[in-house]
């Protein structure tokens, strides 16, 4: 099986996810901050360690900063429906993801207003846009780091620029794409909620994520639940503290020790390597592809350095649905064709509502792999023209 | 018990950042259940040597809010 299907989910993990799983499973056990007995302790340490690690990939000073959730969708959803009233005002991009997309849609019948700043028919964002649409009333601006539909990454680091004179606005990013894949910088980016999965770049398994929140921005922020957190038992109000107050109920110890070892492989590997490595792999796909001429269009920037590892495109006259399961039946190519849960990035860039098919490659796969795709494409458009 | 503190804490994620603060500065400490005549916000406490009560309140000052160190 060729595997191109890591923006919904990686695969395969190292084998140290596993191992780290098998290990809480077997030996560990217990619920992290429900006791003092050593298995309790040893669940909390793995718990703070792998806090101790995300915090390191996106140079955070305080482990404590990070919360772990079920998902992005999760961590973007606690931000997005706890600080947002009616009457507040919300920026964001025609390139998200219906992760943030749907709350806001949500709140924006319960009196939030949202701007969408449109991008490019490429996907990309010109950060003046984001500050032509601040108003008074703005409290957050919503971006996705890179573009699930193209790969486009967005000047994150600009718009925090921006953001510097905005004091009062706070900057949440969506980085489920690019956590582990690219480098994050909290402090550089000037980020004050960043959105993280668990189960694509870091290698964790599918049910971890979480977000980290600037200090100071929690108080403005109402946890989307309320529930036993381990602290304060004699208390039937919800913590105030991090990260217990958005932490309510058993943790996903099992997922989070996964995580953790994820992290941990990210760390050792180096982003820098990862990303090398991704991008080589993305350019020599796009270069097969533009050798296909008017058979293919490709969507989104051309230019690795301007993408992460994923490439949307449509052979003409197919279907995406029809490429996707002829490139599973035929080759055991796993892709994914549609509309990604983003329609507003496929208006964007013209493919609503056919959509487009999309190769999105991992570390672990190779140029081999690559050639053999480019090969199975050729065929499909022989195939095409010989009206099979 | 002579000669040992407890510094009780808020959370029990405080409480092992708390335990990594003290053994990086090679000072032992053990994380243990609050004793039955404190009370406490969390489960577990880290056990200090009461000698050392000033010098792990000084470290954890810079990174941890609302521990209370108490007397054994």
């Amino acid at each position: 099986m060729i595997y191109f299907d890591n923006a919904a989910t990686s695969f395969p993990k190292p084998a140290s996810t596993l191992e780290a799983m098998a290990n809480y499973l077997t030996k560990v056990g217990a619920s992290p901050g429900r006791s003092g007995h050593r298995a309790s302790v040893e669940a909390s340490r793995i718990v703070y360690e792998a806090r101790e690690l995300v915090a390191k990939l996106f140079n955070i000073s305080d482990p404590l900063r990070i919360v772990f959730t079920k998902n992005a969708t999760e961590a973007i959803n606690t931000v997005l429906l706890g600080m947002l009233k009616p009457g507040d005002h919300v920026v964001t991009s025609s390139m998200e993801h219906n992760s943030v997309m749907r709350p806001l849609r949500y709140l924006s019948r319960r009196g939030v207003e949202v701007s969408v700043v449109s991008c490019t028919e490429s996907g990309v964002l010109d950060p003046r846009r984001v500050r032509e649409a601040i108003g008074p009333q703005t409290k957050l601006v919503a971006l996705t780091h890179a573009s699930n539909v193209t790969g486009t990454i967005l000047p994150i680091e600009e718009v925090g620029e921006v953001l510097k004179s905005y004091p009062g606005i706070g900057f949440l990013v969506d980085a489920a794409q690019t956590a582990g894949a690219t480098a994050i910088d909290v402090e550089a980016m000037k980020i004050d909620f960043l959105a993280f999965t668990g189960h694509k770049s870091l290698f964790g398994p599918p049910g971890t994520g979480g977000f980290f929140i600037r200090e100071g921005w929690e108080e403005q922020i109402e946890p989307l639940e309320r529930g036993g957190t381990g602290s304060r038992s004699e208390w039937e109000e919800q913590p105030a503290f991090m990260p217990d107050k958005f932490e309510a109920g058993t943790l996903n110890t099992v997922g989070i020790a996964g995580l953790k070892a994820g992290v941990d492989f990210v760390l050792h590997e180096g982003i820098e390597k990862i990303r090398k490595k991704e991008r080589i792999l993305t350019e020599r796909f796009l270069s097969g592809l533009e050798a296909f001429d008017e058979n293919v269009k490709i969507y989104g920037v051309r230019e690795g350095k301007d993408k992460i590892a994923l490439v949307s495109f449509n052979i003409s006259g197919l279907s995406p649905s029809y490429v996707a399961q002829v490139l599973d039946e035929n080759w055991a190519i796993m892709c994914r064709p549609g509309l990604h849960c983003a329609p507003s990035a496929h208006r964007t860039i013209g493919s609503f509502p056919v959509g487009t098919v999309r190769f999105s490659f991992g570390y672990f796969n190779t140029e081999e792999e690559i050639d053999l795709a480019l090969e199975a494409l050729k065929s499909l458009i022989k195939k095409r023209d010989k009206g099979a | 018990m002579a000669g040992y503190c407890v510094v009780l804490f808020e959370s029990i994620s405080h409480a092992v950042k708390a335990e990594k603060i003290v053994q990086k500065a090679h000072i032992a400490c053990k994380l243990i259940p609050v004793p039955r005549h404190l009370s406490s916000d969390c489960g577990i406490c880290l056990r200090i040597p009461a000698e050392k009560r000033v010098e792990i309140d000084e470290l954890l000052r810079q990174s941890l809010k609302g521990y209370v160190i108490a007397e054994l």
